[in-house]
């Protein structure tokens, strides 16, 4: 039976940066608890011997040219942005 | 007459022999959208003024030679379109009106000519299997509006279904492009992974998503295919092997043909009249000059639970982008930039985003990474090897698209497992990145429809679109539409 408390719920919640209430984190705390309890069933399975799949077919390495490019549109990137000034993103204080 | 009394093939005929013009077909589509959209809610952007315009251009040029020419379609707004706003129905991306660039796939329907009437409705960054986890509305099923057109691509199913457009794309982590369609009565394809670029798709789970077609016939299906797969270099997973005209090569001979029907597909859970469908349909299949036999893939049973690690895990990743910094919804309160992240993210993100941003984080934190998502992936590998023993003497395995017909609004919505569990038969093709087709198989008694699905081993869509053309031309279930569409 797996157990995520609301305290655990507020920690992952701090590393995935995201503001959740106490309510909130109640209510995450039951529906993770039961959806990794259901998940407990995968651990009946021994897997010592059993290579991971990390991805939906066996492309690796692939590598080409990291060559830059002038890319024309560079004003029409801030137009998209919540805040820019002087051709940089903008963002609170980052120091005091 | 509507776009429902024409196969892709018929219009290029059609626009060849000035029966109609690209125009004509373009209003055809605009129309029926203006006429019932108000019901079924697929469209969240039309590109109305665009799509006329290159439809005329077409006109204007007498040039129908590309493999779309003319024909109007709808993507998935989780697929970027340069110039035109996209959304992934998250409020995050609300005001996201130009991305500036165009999804591999975007692309090359513009290159066949292609009409790209607009872009439709999906479950919040496609994380959901009913489209009502979207931000701004609920997209209804075509044949009954009381219930869901399932999802995530339920506005891409729901478009084709009630005749607004002539083909979607949709995309599938785990069973997002098949089980819409089974639900809406139609046919979606998932290809095998890395056949189509994802460059330009909004990631969910990058070693699962693949992009698909939607179409109400096998063949249209098989020609929009040819058209969006191939090698891309700004997809480093994309696969350099050369693709096939599916559409030319399609062929109703199946005498042969060898299937797997795994017990674990039509076991407790799955409705009576679903498998009763299953049935009639592997008797339809002993007619075409097929035979069948019941098989086991015994780590099938593990399936939701090692999807539902690896696919929440990886979303916690793909969402990490999100910060308010570069594009997307910003909070204006945050006091300092830590806060912004913070405050952004929870205005922006819906309810079912942050539990699986949660719980991914949850998944990889500390001891639970090895426990969970490293045996996840280790069961995934089983998963994959039991379809492989199978393929050895068998060229396809079927059962059906999912365990019941569609369900109604609010049903599922308030219980996350309850919901995860409807995808339980549609996430082992994704682990495996198997190809697998969903095709109209029936109707339950309440007239809602029902799929079947095809997997094949890797790269062999070209036997799916045969086993399911043979079936369609076969069956009438293809041919029935929805009242609320229309003639």
């Amino acid at each position: 039976m797996a157990n995520i408390s609301k305290e655990d719920v507020l920690r992952y919640a701090d590393v995935a940066r995201l503001a959740i209430s106490d309510a909130e984190a109640e209510k995450y705390s039951r529906d993770l608890s039961a959806v990794l309890t259901f998940a407990e069933k995968i651990q009946e399975i021994n897997t010592d011997d059993v290579k991971p799949t990390t991805n939906g077919n066996d492309a690796k390495g692939v590598l080409r040219d990291d060559t830059p490019e002038v890319w024309g549109e560079r004003e029409k990137i801030f137009d998209n942005a919540p805040d820019h000034e002087d051709g940089q993103f903008k963002v609170p204080a980052i120091l005091d | 007459m509507g776009l429902y009394n024409y196969t892709i093939e018929q219009v290029e005929s059609m626009l060849h022999n000035k029966e109609i013009s690209a125009e004509e077909l373009a209003k055809l589509s605009l129309d029926q959208i203006d006429k019932v959209d108000n019901d079924v809610k697929a469209f969240l952007t039309l590109n109305e003024e665009e799509a006329l315009k290159k439809a005329k251009q077409l006109d204007e040029n007498g040039d129908y030679d590309q493999k779309l020419a003319g024909v109007p379609g709808a993507i998935k707004d989780n697929i970027v379109t340069k110039g035109i706003r996209t959304t992934a129905a998250s409020k995050m991306l609300e005001n996201f009106h130009d991305p500036l660039y165009d999804a591999t796939v975007t692309e090359k329907l513009a290159e066949e000519d292609a009409i790209m009437i607009g872009k439709v409705n999906l479950d919040e960054f496609a994380m959901g299997s009913s489209t009502e986890t979207s931000a701004f509305q609920k997209t209804t099923n075509p044949w009954d509006t009381n219930y869901v057109p399932g999802g995530s691509s339920g506005g891409s199913a729901a478009a084709v279904a009630s005749g607004e457009v002539m083909f979607s794309l949709g995309t599938d982590t785990g069973g997002s492009i098949r089980q819409p369609a089974a639900f809406c009565g139609i046919v979606g394809m998932k290809p095998t992974y890395g056949l189509v670029s994802r460059h330009g798709l909004i990631a969910f789970a990058p070693s699962l998503d693949q992009i698909g077609p939607m179409t109400r016939k096998v063949k249209d299906n098989a020609r929009v295919l040819e058209v969006i797969a191939g090698y891309d270099k700004l997809d480093s997973t994309s696969s350099s092997k050369s693709i096939p005209a599916y559409s030319e090569q399609i062929t109703d001979d199946i005498k042969g043909l060898k299937i797997a029907v795994p017990k674990e597909f039509l076991g407790e859970g799955v409705s009576e009249e679903v498998k009763e469908a299953v049935q009639n349909a592997l008797q339809m299949y002993e007619l075409l000059g097929a035979t069948w036999e019941e098989v086991s893939l015994p780590h099938l049973a593990y399936a939701d639970a090692t999807y539902y690690l690896i696919a929440n895990s990886e979303a916690s990743s793909s969402l990490a982008r999100y910060d308010g910094v570069r594009f997307g919804h910003r909070a204006e309160e945050a006091t300092d930039l830590i806060d912004m992240f913070k405050q952004s993210r929870a205005q922006g993100f819906g309810e079912e985003v942050k539990r699986r941003l949660l719980m991914g984080t949850a998944i990889l934190s500390g001891e639970n990474n090895e426990k969970h998502f490293r045996k996840a992936q280790k069961i995934r590998t089983l998963i994959n090897n039991d379809f492989q023993a199978a393929f050895q003497q068998y060229d396809v395995v079927i059962g059906p698209t999912t365990p019941t017909a569609a369900f109604k609004f609010d049903e599922k919505i308030q219980d996350p497992l309850t919901m995860y569990m409807s995808d339980r038969l549609t996430v082992p093709a994704n682990l495996a990145g198997l190809p697998a087709i969903s095709v109209p198989c029936g109707f339950t008694e309440a007239g809602l429809p029902l799929g079947l699905q095809i997997i094949g081993n890797h790269y062999s869509e070209s036997t799916l679109y045969n086993a399911a053309y043979a079936y369609e031309q076969a069956t009438n279930h293809h041919k029935k539409r929805p009242e609320l569409g229309g003639e």
